[in-house]
């Protein structure tokens, strides 16, 4: 295999603003249409029931009107014949199997598959303990990099790991997907998947600047991608197959799951090459940054 | 230079994956469906005759059962499927009777070889099982509340004896307040009830001529009190989950006032939670004479809409009761026999003794609690609850004798009320009113289904990345699929022995594994190639490729590892499965990529000086 010899830094201008115009596109939707909450975090009941054969979601919705259950959505979930009724913020313990008695009374043959509620409070513990989750998994991404790498290796990769997380959060406001635990989940991923990527480009660019000399820094950057793209790509295709299958084949329950880490693995791998090299720049990344640092010696650790 | 490993080394790599394959094993045996059968009553035991008993019925049935077996805490039925588990159910609950409580389980093959090296099927989580979820929160405010009132009881009663003379004793929002119309009375009273009451902080004022003396909790009172509570709730709702006959099931406490209780593979949610929610107790009370005054007018549970006036004393309540069953009486009719303990024997004989040919009223309580969501002034919906009890008369029967220790209560409008209140009494009674804060069902077919999309992705997940990593890198690509394999087996190994939850966004976790495990060999493979490309000697590149990508791999995994141990800490439920994959998986993932690619690499190609490499 040849080392390709791409300029991305060449392009690193109009990539700026690219990313730059989506990051501001997507904070634009969250703040104005804002994300999907699911169940997980707005609070609310919520059952899930399978019919032999497809019913007519108008039917069961007046069904339900006429039982006085009028707060409710009514949804299939992946198959046709299996049917999501959501109530909001209307709540007695039996709230679901009352509505469930209301099905029957209709269609002897529902079973009920699935049946969730989450309180006002939880969903609010849970909105806060997520967002906290988020940030403490960057804060100490962002010590680790600056502890093994150097501090503007550490500010380059959080804030390509925060442009990951806005955009994959952008998508998930501007498309009205379901934003739930799963989905949090998912973005915690991403930033796991696309920091690996970020470090193993961060991790060739100081290889680079210790064994090439006379050499500016965007060259040697350029270089560095260059040299770990074949890597960085297969290893992007590699996770998007599996996450292909998973989102096809893993059913309707982690569905948005899948969307999610597909969607930030593309972004992710996009953004290792492009954003994490460009903001290395943008903070005048030199040899003198690196080099007085010495060298960890891994071999006497090797199998 | 040649690559070659000492032999121990290969050795060690073979250990472990044998120790590997023990483990993960377990795995591919399917579980039984199966009926566990369990007492409650340290009078009656499982033995043989036991399951003969429920065999035969069985067989009378024409239910097919597939063996049957003794357990160190009761017996266990294995069926073929779980339809005929689902029909064996109530024809073996009703001839085993009351004293046995019959739970639906699945059971482990395993066969004693492999058990024998403590090995296991990794525990599946209720969403792949099916099975519910709650979280209940206890009411520490309403029980300060109950706590006080009590106290304020008390108070007056001393106040009384010790001629201290008060006005008015009211308690409103946690405070408990005392009204004297001399100064030397508010003094004396303070002394003595800081004496006898010392958890509460007392303050005094006067105003207009009148004096004040507050109590209200200290801070470490407060916490005494919720902490009991919250711990009597644990206790007692051990207690009812045991009787539900759950097989595995989880009580456990989630910060201060939260109680989280699994069931997997309860069928009937809507009775469970009845039973773990309830509230219920009995109190026994007097009927009133005619020129009683103070007395409460119930009305009777059969919705008659007779009343009857009670005496307001009560002679005991449920808590007394130590035993309690269900059965029927002459007419067939539902009844429950009770046993009291001796302080509440005592004290029911001791009233009616002098109570006989009067009426004695078995009151059924039920605290229950209304909530309903207000705007505050931000627009903010704002959970608004409402503790009220319901009360209602059971029955009311003459006294013919005096009663002790033993007696029956019937009037009850089903036999599933009388096994359920019979239940209620024998686990005992809730401290504090407790709420559901959360509350997740999954049916089992959904748990199946769930099951059967996760294999399939995985199996589908593996093929993809083991062709393409063979079609791209050739014979190491092979190596990375030998790798890949291993660490899946690994993987299932770890999480059998650390005894860890598999969910599905667990599985999806180790779909994402086989994507990302690949990325260690990959890094290395495209070292070797290009140090072969810059001209290094086979074995020079090899060394090279391997030794120089380690610092890159390490760096890259650790961090990845922290986000997942994150997750871990702020995930709840399924989500905290697929942090223990997706954790785990890199651990393993470091090794097979590292070690084991390794060890394929110096085998096949290390000896040989002028190897060509298939990369």
């Amino acid at each position: 295999m040849k080392t390709s010899n791409i300029p991305f830094m060449g392009m690193r201008k109009p990539v700026a603003l690219l990313s730059i115009v989506l990051v501001v596109i997507s904070l634009i939707s969250l703040a104005v249409k804002g994300l999907e909450f699911g169940l997980d975090f707005t609070g609310g009941t919520l059952i899930e029931v399978g019919y032999q054969v497809a019913p007519e979601l108008d039917q069961i919705r007046a069904l339900l009107a006429e039982n006085q259950y009028d707060d409710v959505v009514v949804q299939t979930f992946g198959a046709n014949t299996d049917i999501v009724v959501r109530m909001a913020n209307v709540y007695t313990p039996t709230l679901g199997d009352e509505v469930l008695a209301v099905l029957r009374s209709d269609t002897a043959s529902v079973e009920l598959l699935r049946s969730e509620f989450v309180g006002a409070q939880v969903g609010e513990e849970l909105r806060e303990q997520g967002g906290l989750g988020m940030l403490l998994a960057l804060a100490i991404v962002m010590l680790y990099v600056a502890v093994r790498f150097q501090f503007k290796f550490s500010v380059a990769s959080v804030a390509a790991l925060a442009h990951d997380v806005i955009i994959t959060l952008g998508i998930f406001s501007v498309l009205g997907f379901e934003f739930d635990l799963t989905v949090l989940a998912a973005l915690l991923a991403v930033i796991g998947y696309s920091l690996n990527d970020t470090i193993v480009v961060c991790d060739r660019i100081r290889e680079n600047f210790r064994i090439m000399r006379e050499i500016e820094p965007v060259d040697l950057i350029n270089e560095s991608i260059n040299q770990t793209l074949g890597r960085t790509l297969i290893t992007s295709l590699t996770t998007i197959f599996v996450l292909l299958v998973l989102f096809f084949f893993g059913g309707e329950a982690i569905h948005n799951f899948a969307f999610a880490l597909l969607i930030g693995v593309i972004i992710g791998t996009y953004s290792s090459v492009f954003v994490a090299a460009n903001l290395l720049l943008a903070q005048k990344i030199e040899r003198e940054d690196l080099v007085p640092t010495p060298k960890e010696e891994f071999e006497d650790e090797m199998p | 230079m040649l690559n070659k490993y000492p032999l121990w080394k290969y050795l060690l790599i073979l250990f472990v994956l044998a120790l590997g394959l023990l483990y993960a094993l377990p795995n591919l045996y399917p579980d039984d469906p199966a009926l566990q059968l369990s007492t409650q009553k340290a009078t009656v035991s499982i033995d043989e005759s036991v399951i003969k008993k429920a065999e035969r019925a069985l067989t009378k049935a024409n239910i097919e059962f597939k063996a049957s077996e003794l357990t160190s805490n009761g017996a266990t039925l294995r069926f073929n499927s779980g339809i005929d588990q689902l029909a064996a159910k109530p024809v073996v609950a009703a001839a085993l009777g009351d004293n046995y409580v019959t739970a639906l389980n699945l059971v482990p093959t395993t066969p004693d070889w492999l058990a024998a090296f403590g090995a296991g099927p990794a525990k599946l989580g209720l969403d792949l099982r099916g099975g519910v979820h709650f979280l209940l929160e206890v009411d520490t405010p309403a029980a300060l509340a109950q706590r006080m009132e009590v106290a304020s009881a008390e108070m007056k009663t001393l106040l009384r004896q010790q001629k201290v003379r008060y006005r008015k004793v009211n308690v409103d929002a946690g405070v408990l307040k005392i009204r004297f119309l001399q100064e030397a009375f508010l003094t004396r009273a303070e002394t003595l009830l800081s004496d006898e009451f010392p958890e509460y902080i007392y303050s005094t004022q006067s105003q207009d001529g009148e004096f004040y003396l507050t109590a209200s909790y200290s801070e470490s009172a407060k916490a005494e009190i919720e902490a009991y509570a919250l711990q009597q709730n644990l206790t007692t709702l051990r207690n009812r989950v045991n009787e539900l006959g759950v097989a595995e099931p989880l009580v456990q406490r989630q910060g201060s006032n939260r109680i989280v209780v699994e069931l997997p593979g309860v069928q009937d949610t809507a009775a469970a939670k009845r039973i773990i929610g309830a509230t219920a107790n009995l109190e026994f009370h007097l009927e009133a004479p005619l020129d009683a005054d103070d007395v409460e007018v119930l009305t009777f549970r059969d919705g008659s809409g007779r009343t009857a006036r009670l005496e307001r004393d009560l002679i005991i309540t449920g808590d007394s009761v130590s035993d309690a069953n269900s059965s029927f009486d002459e007419n067939g009719m539902p009844q429950v026999n009770i046993s009291l303990d001796t302080k509440g024997g005592k004290q029911m004989a001791k009233v009616t003794r002098t109570a006989v040919g009067r009426n004695m009223a078995v009151v059924f309580i039920e605290h229950k609690s209304r909530s309903r969501f207000v705007e505050d002034e931000n627009g903010k919906a704002q959970e608004i609850r409402q503790s009220y009890s319901e009360k209602g008369i059971i029955s009311l029967a003459t006294i013919q004798t005096t009663l002790g220790n033993a007696f029956r209560i019937t009037g009850l409008d089903s036999s599933r009320e009388s096994s359920e209140l019979a239940l209620l009494l024998r686990a005992g009674a809730l401290a504090a009113p407790i709420y559901f804060v959360e509350e997740r069902t999954v049916g089992p077919s959904l748990g199946a289904e769930n099951i059967r999309l996760g294999v399939v992705s995985a199996q589908i997940g593996l093929l993809v990345v083991m062709l393409f990593m063979l079609v791209y890198y050739r014979v190491f690509g092979l190596f990375a699929n030998v790798s890949l394999a291993i660490n899946i087996v690994l993987l299932m190994a770890c999480m059998s022995l650390l005894g860890a939850t598999l969910t599905l966004p667990g599985i999806a976790g180790i779909v994402l594994t086989m994507g990302m495990a690949v990325d260690a060999n990959v890094l290395i493979f495209s070292r070797i190639k290009e140090e072969l490309a810059s001209g290094l000697p086979t074995q020079q590149a090899i060394y090279s490729g391997f030794n120089r990508a380690f610092t890159t791999i390490l760096d890259a995994n650790i961090t990845t590892l922290l986000v997942a141990v994150i997750l871990f800490a702020v995930g709840t439920g399924s989500v905290k499965g697929f942090a223990v994959t997706l954790s785990l998986g890199i651990i393993t993932s470091m090794f097979t990529a590292i070690v084991v690619t390794r060890a394929q690499a110096n085998l096949v190609y290390g000896g040989r000086k002028d190897a060509r490499l298939s990369i």
